[in-house]
């Protein structure tokens, strides 16, 4: 079955494709070569494009992603905006374009159509008041030092109403064949594109070999990168099921499948401030391009060390729904990590949904250290909760790290050690050796093992100093 | 209205904007039939190769051939300056060194072959460090000295001294479009190679080598470089090397693109260096004697390691007077990549040793770091440790004062010393620092250009120069030039692709002196036209040719409002005149020398300078670090093109911080674990700092030079300097005084080694003055 989507409004079918085709590269062979490849695993956004979809509200917009991390079966019904089809057909440029050449914005050129694609965007983007420097913040440029391409996004103009590319008059979105549920079949190897668990489930029976993709962002740097080929891929992009959100008095329940993005939207939408930890992850975890893609799911679901959801929600008492065809069952994520990448997911068994018991912790404080402040790889991440009684003592505390061991962790000693304690000075130096108890780092090209092991003390000291400030402050 | 000085877009904004501007890569779709190369890549970082097996390898769909050094019908080398650089090597020298190519219809065929061809491996001992390599007497040249004075003597008499080491990391280019050739066998019969190389004339030379062929047997053309820093002066030649054999062997077109990750393993980077020093100061900071030595890191081949250790030794100075001075270099050989020209060339890593030096002398004299700098400054009339006069020394003191009052440098550090005393675990770093470059290629040979312009009958004008543009503006610049010079306006004028068959023998784009050396040849062939033209007009308008005026596309005699025609009138009556509407133009740069057994000479047309303030803010319990402001007065002469040349201030600069601070990279057994753009980090937006003002000096003509203009590619590179040194002294901050060691790349875990280390200091020291007491 052909993978049909719309290309800069034109109507696509392509056939014969392997299932581990990216975008990107389809693009290039076809001879639309704008979009560049500056590395293949979604860190330089050279290769930027626009996906048309409906945010969580339902209103339409641009969202950029990756082309280099999207498998090109995944784009079955998907509307995609290339740089070639930013300008006008009649030549005159956007003014997202025009502004990138008054202002020096481009030197070799290479990194400009990614920039110029993000920028498209966020000029798009609806209930837009202030720029998001965020919107760039996955496009590298090795040669202008940013500071023009940032001046162009100060500047950017609202859109007119009467402009013909505003996301609204650009729908409909692809008439997708929402009974046919594509299974795309090249040779030997199969994508398929279910949009209910069921559907899933099925296609996990019939092909025990199958992998999951969610967001693709880390598979897909390993088909990129590694050559990793996959006889059968299931994506789980268009599940219904997987990208519920709920706001219930006692937990709130986060779709595992939802793009990080969409999420941000949620959390801001149904409980503001709520969930500190999360709030500021989000802005750290990655990059607005990877974040349109990358999902909890995924995060959590490859059980890597230095993933940057699960020391944030394993400081929140998250808990995880796992659902295969027999049916589910609820685990605390502390028990989900195994080993070094492993789990506890079976055969057969997806993560459905997060959830986070309410009432969250008072003060909530994530740490991400790295060499670089955006865009990054953690070499160690931290994640702290704490709630005082009326005395200042110690309720509740949580820490979590990851980067420090084969698996993320928590400093469950000193977690209860800290039960009933002042929380001041006295009591954090105290703790420091429970709380370094629970790491045991190595050495590898983010950061040597004294460094980690001294940054599992020094960031629970940061902790401290910060909730001192905000206790100060909230007094 | 001229378009010299005129804040133009870069002549191909608009194709980049719209992704309509093409790189070599994006031009396999247009060549049906294209092969694609995949290379085998060596596991070990040095062995010997015994057997190389393919046959599993051509038994695969969509393979077509394997490419060996059985193939090479020339030489099997493509080392530029020493033959030391085999394309298919009988011993591997460094880990990942491509021992074969395959080629095959899809790139993905050609990986999965590359998978299936086994090469036999005697892994022999490798030397992995500039450590290693001093200790094993393992050196690529023979040592490099310069001296003056008496620095022994020097040494012995000054009232204070000190000494110590530095190692200075290296740097990955990361141009963001990987290395690239596309080569064919034309119509003709010859060689046709789109290459993303600074040096098309090298890159042809190295391709003519391996063929076995006349260098006019093969056309070697650059369009544009999705960047290149340098990492394309060389370092490009290899790849076309391997797609004009692949093309002349299938008859096919034949792709070599590089993967990130192939990139970053296989080529070179910016020299490793390993700095020794030994000073002698007095009470005021002034330095008496300077004894330094410098170790590269060259890697396998010679390569460029040579000019760019000299670079280092002539630029230790940096700004500042050195009486008594011996500095000493040798470029080390190791089994890594062979490191090569990456933006100021050595400039840097020579000047950082002088920065480190200052800012110890500083340190133990309890003195402010910009004040001993500004006391060792170069006074007018002052030579250089190699003896040339450093011409406008002035210019440091102004640009440094001007500086100082424009990014209120005083008030701030005041501000710096309270908010410091007021926050136990962040402190905030502010430092200014000078930069003085020297312009020309050291090796005196190359300050050479050549240009070919072509004006036709309707007025419309190509330009042909030797030199290729990489993202810096070059060709903006010579359009202006050219433009200019004809009086037209920028519209009528088109800058070729740089091209072999068209300016012959030319040099690297490279040293900063693209516009100074094109741009010269470019407006010598202008005005050899423009004098035949204005001959031809002279005739028209009844008068002498001085009176002709060339402007905006006309041609015409001020005050005579009926003597005038359009550029395009007089071109066609000029060519039925039988006047050539051609012209080469050539340039080479006057009075340059240097005796390298003396260690003596003028190896420098003229120096650019510049300075920056920047200030931090360091987190004390993570060693993570915020740039918050940076100001920056630079000197680019009387600017051709003022955008560019704030482009190319801001971009130096911001590369020199990714130097400076995150970029890491990290070997483990010879292979390069940092080989990604998810392990390697070079500066996002985040890096940018939020203040960030940029000022180019005013009253800066340079007399000798195309438009009093100066050169401005690397310069400012150094500017980043600030930066660390803004990082040092907000890590002092954590301390009570003393030396502050910190690594270079600073990263956060290098900065929060230097605050534990300046922390235990003070802790130390306050103890032992307790038990004093």
């Amino acid at each position: 079955m052909s993978v049909r989507f719309l290309l800069n409004g034109e109507r696509v079918h392509v056939g014969d494709v392997d299932p581990h085709t990216t975008l990107l590269g389809w693009l290039r062979e076809r001879g639309l070569t704008g979009s560049k490849e500056g590395c293949a695993e979604g860190e330089c956004g050279a290769c930027a494009v626009a996906l048309l979809r409906r945010g969580p509200d339902g209103t339409p917009r641009y969202d950029a992603v990756n082309s280099c991390l999207v498998p090109l079966p995944s784009l079955d019904g998907q509307n995609v905006w290339t740089v070639e089809g930013v300008a006008e057909p009649d030549g005159s440029l956007h003014p997202v374009q025009a502004a990138l050449v008054e202002r020096g914005g481009s030197q070799c050129g290479y990194c400009t159509p990614g920039f110029v694609v993000s920028l498209f965007c966020e000029y798009y983007r609806p209930g837009r008041v202030e720029p998001d420097p965020e919107s760039i913040s996955g496009n590298l440029c090795r040669c202008t030092g940013y500071r023009p391409i940032l001046d162009v996004l100060k500047a950017i103009p609202a859109a007119a109403p009467e402009d013909p590319r505003r996301p609204e008059r650009r729908l409909p979105v692809v008439a997708s064949d929402t009974e046919s549920r594509l299974e795309h079949v090249a040779g030997a190897r199969r994508f398929l594109l279910p949009e209910r668990l069921e559907a899933v489930f099925e296609a996990l029976e019939r092909f025990p070999e199958a992998t999951l993709i969610a967001g693709g962002t880390d598979l897909m740097v390993y088909v990129n990168q590694r050559a990793a080929r996959y006889p059968v891929l299931v994506s789980l992009q268009g599940v219904t099921e997987l990208r519920r959100c709920e706001a219930a008095p006692h937990e709130l329940v986060l779709g595992a499948g939802l793009p990080l993005s969409e999420l941000e939207a949620e959390l801001a939408e149904r409980c503001r401030g709520e969930l500190g930890l999360l709030e500021q992850l989000l802005p750290l975890f990655s990059s607005r391009l990877i974040r349109n893609r990358a999902t909890l799911g995924g995060n959590l679901g490859t059980a890597s060390p230095i993933g940057d959801s699960p020391p944030a929600l394993l400081a929140l008492d998250a808990e995880l729904t796992l659902v295969s065809r027999g049916g589910a069952r609820r685990v605390p994520l502390i028990e989900f990590f195994t080993g070094y990448r492993e789990s506890l997911l079976r055969a057969g068994e997806l993560i459905v949904s997060v959830h986070v018991p309410r009432p969250a912790p008072r003060f909530q404080r994530f740490y991400k250290v790295s060499k670089r402040v955006l865009d990054d790889i953690s070499t160690v991440a931290a994640a702290f909760g704490l709630d005082l009684d009326a005395a200042g003592r110690v309720e509740r505390l949580r820490i979590a790290f990851g980067g420090v061991a084969a698996t993320p962790v928590r400093a469950l000693a000193a977690e209860s050690a800290a039960r009933g304690l002042p929380w001041d000075r006295a009591t954090v130096e105290g703790l420091l050796d429970a709380v370094s108890a629970a790491a045991t780092p190595i050495t590898d090209h983010r950061g040597s093992a004294e460094y980690r092991r001294a940054m599992v003390r020094r960031l629970f000291q940061k902790f401290f100093a910060d909730t001192a400030l905000a206790a100060e402050a909230a007094e | 209205m001229s378009s010299v000085g005129k804040p133009l877009p870069h002549e191909s904004a608009g194709l980049h904007v719209t992704g309509k501007a093409r790189y070599v890569d994006d031009l396999v779709p247009t060549l049906a039939g294209t092969l694609h190369a995949y290379p085998v890549l060596a596991p070990h970082p040095h062995a010997r190769v015994l057997a190389i097996d393919a046959v599993a390898c051509r038994a695969l769909p969509g393979v077509v051939t394997v490419l060996t050094a059985a193939d090479v019908s020339g030489e099997n080398d493509t080392g530029p300056a020493r033959h030391d650089e085999p394309l298919f090597p009988s011993e591997v020298a460094f880990a990942s060194q491509p021992v074969a190519w395959v080629l095959a219809e899809t790139e993905e065929q050609a990986r999965l072959g590359a998978a299936e061809v086994r090469v036999g491996y005697e892994p022999l001992p490798a030397v992995l460090s500039i450590e290693q390599a001093i200790a094993e007497n393992n050196f690529l040249t023979e040592e490099e000295r310069i001296c003056r004075g008496d620095p022994q003597r020097a040494l012995a008499s000054a009232r204070f001294r000190t000494a110590g080491e530095l190692f200075i990391g290296g740097q990955e280019h990361f141009y963001l479009e990987t290395q690239a050739a596309l080569a064919f066998v034309d119509e003709t019969g010859s060689v046709f190679v789109h290459s993303s190389t600074q040096h098309p004339s090298e890159t042809q030379e190295i391709v003519a080598r391996v063929l076995g062929l006349p260098k006019n047997e093969v056309v070697v053309q650059c369009l544009r470089m999705g960047g290149a820093f340098g990492g394309k002066e060389v370092q490009a030649n290899a790849w076309a090397a391997v797609a004009a054999l692949g093309a002349v062997k299938t008859r096919r077109p034949v792709r070599v693109r590089l993967s990130r990750q192939h990139d970053m393993l296989t080529t070179g980077k910016r020299h490793p260096f390993l700095g020794r020093f030994e000073v002698g100061f007095g009470a005021d900071g002034l330095l008496e004697a300077v004894r330094i030595e410098l170790y590269s890191d060259g890697g396998y081949s010679l390569d460029l390691s040579s000019p760019v250790l000299m670079r280092a030794l002539f630029h230790v100075d940096n700004c500042y007077y050195l009486p008594n001075i011996e500095v000493r270099g040798r470029p080390c050989r190791t089994n890594t990549t062979s490191h090569t020209a990456f933006r100021g060339f050595g400039g840097p890593q020579g000047m950082l040793v002088i920065e480190e030096i200052l800012d110890r002398v500083a340190r133990k004299l309890e003195l402010s770091p910009h004040v001993v700098r500004e006391r060792n400054f170069y006074r007018p009339g002052q030579t250089a440790h190699y003896g040339q006069v450093v011409k406008d020394a002035e210019r440091i003191a102004r640009i440094w004062t001007e500086l100082r009052a424009s990014s209120d440098f005083d008030a701030r550090w005041e501000a710096v010393q309270r908010f410091n005393a007021e926050h136990p675990e962040t402190k905030r770093g502010l430092a200014i620092t000078p930069v003085k470059f020297g312009i020309s290629f050291t090796t005196a040979f190359f300050n050479q250009a050549g240009a070919l312009v072509l004006v036709y009958k309707d007025g419309t004008v190509q330009v042909n120069h030797g030199g290729t543009e990489m993202g810096q503006g070059l060709h903006t610049k010579i359009l202006a030039i050219a433009a200019d010079a004809l009086g037209l306006p920028a519209s009528a004028v088109r800058v070729m692709a740089t091209r072999t068959d068209k300016v012959p023998n030319t040099s690297a784009t490279a040293a900063s002196s693209g516009s100074d050396l094109n741009g010269a040849a470019v407006r010598a062939a202008c005005d050899e036209i423009r004098g035949r033209l204005a001959e031809i007009a002279a005739r028209r308008f009844l008068t002498e040719p001085e009176a002709v005026r060339f402007e905006d596309g006309r041609v015409f005699r001020p005050g005579f409002p009926e003597h005038s025609a359009s550029f395009g009138e007089i071109a066609a009556e000029g060519y039925l005149a039988r006047l050539p509407l051609f012209a080469t133009g050539y340039y080479r740069t006057p009075n340059i020398h240097f005796d390298r057994a003396s260690g003596t000479g003028k190896p420098f047309h003229y120096y650019a300078y510049g300075a920056a303030v920047s200030e931090v803010e360091v987190d004390g319990f993570t060693g993570q670090y915020r740039l918050l402001r940076t100001d920056i007065l630079h000197d680019v002469g009387d600017s051709l093109s003022p955008l560019v040349d704030r482009g190319q201030v801001e971009g130096g600069f911001i590369q020199g911080v990714g130097w400076l601070t995150t970029e890491e990279l990290v070997w483990s057994d010879g292979v390069l674990k940092t080989n990604g753009a998810s392990t390697y980090k070079l500066p996002t937006l985040g890096e940018c700092p939020p203040v960030f003002r940029v000022e180019l000096l005013t009253r800066a003509r340079e007399p000798d030079v195309i438009h009093g203009s100066k050169a401005v590619g690397e310069p400012p590179f150094m500017l980043a300097f600030s930066v660390r040194e803004a990082l040092r002294a907000a890590v002092a901050a954590f301390g009570s005084g003393g030396i502050v060691e910190l690594a270079s790349p600073a990263t956060p875990e290098a900065v929060f080694w230097a605050i534990e280390k300046t922390r235990a200091r003070t802790a130390c020291t306050t103890s032992r003055t307790n038990a004093a007491e």
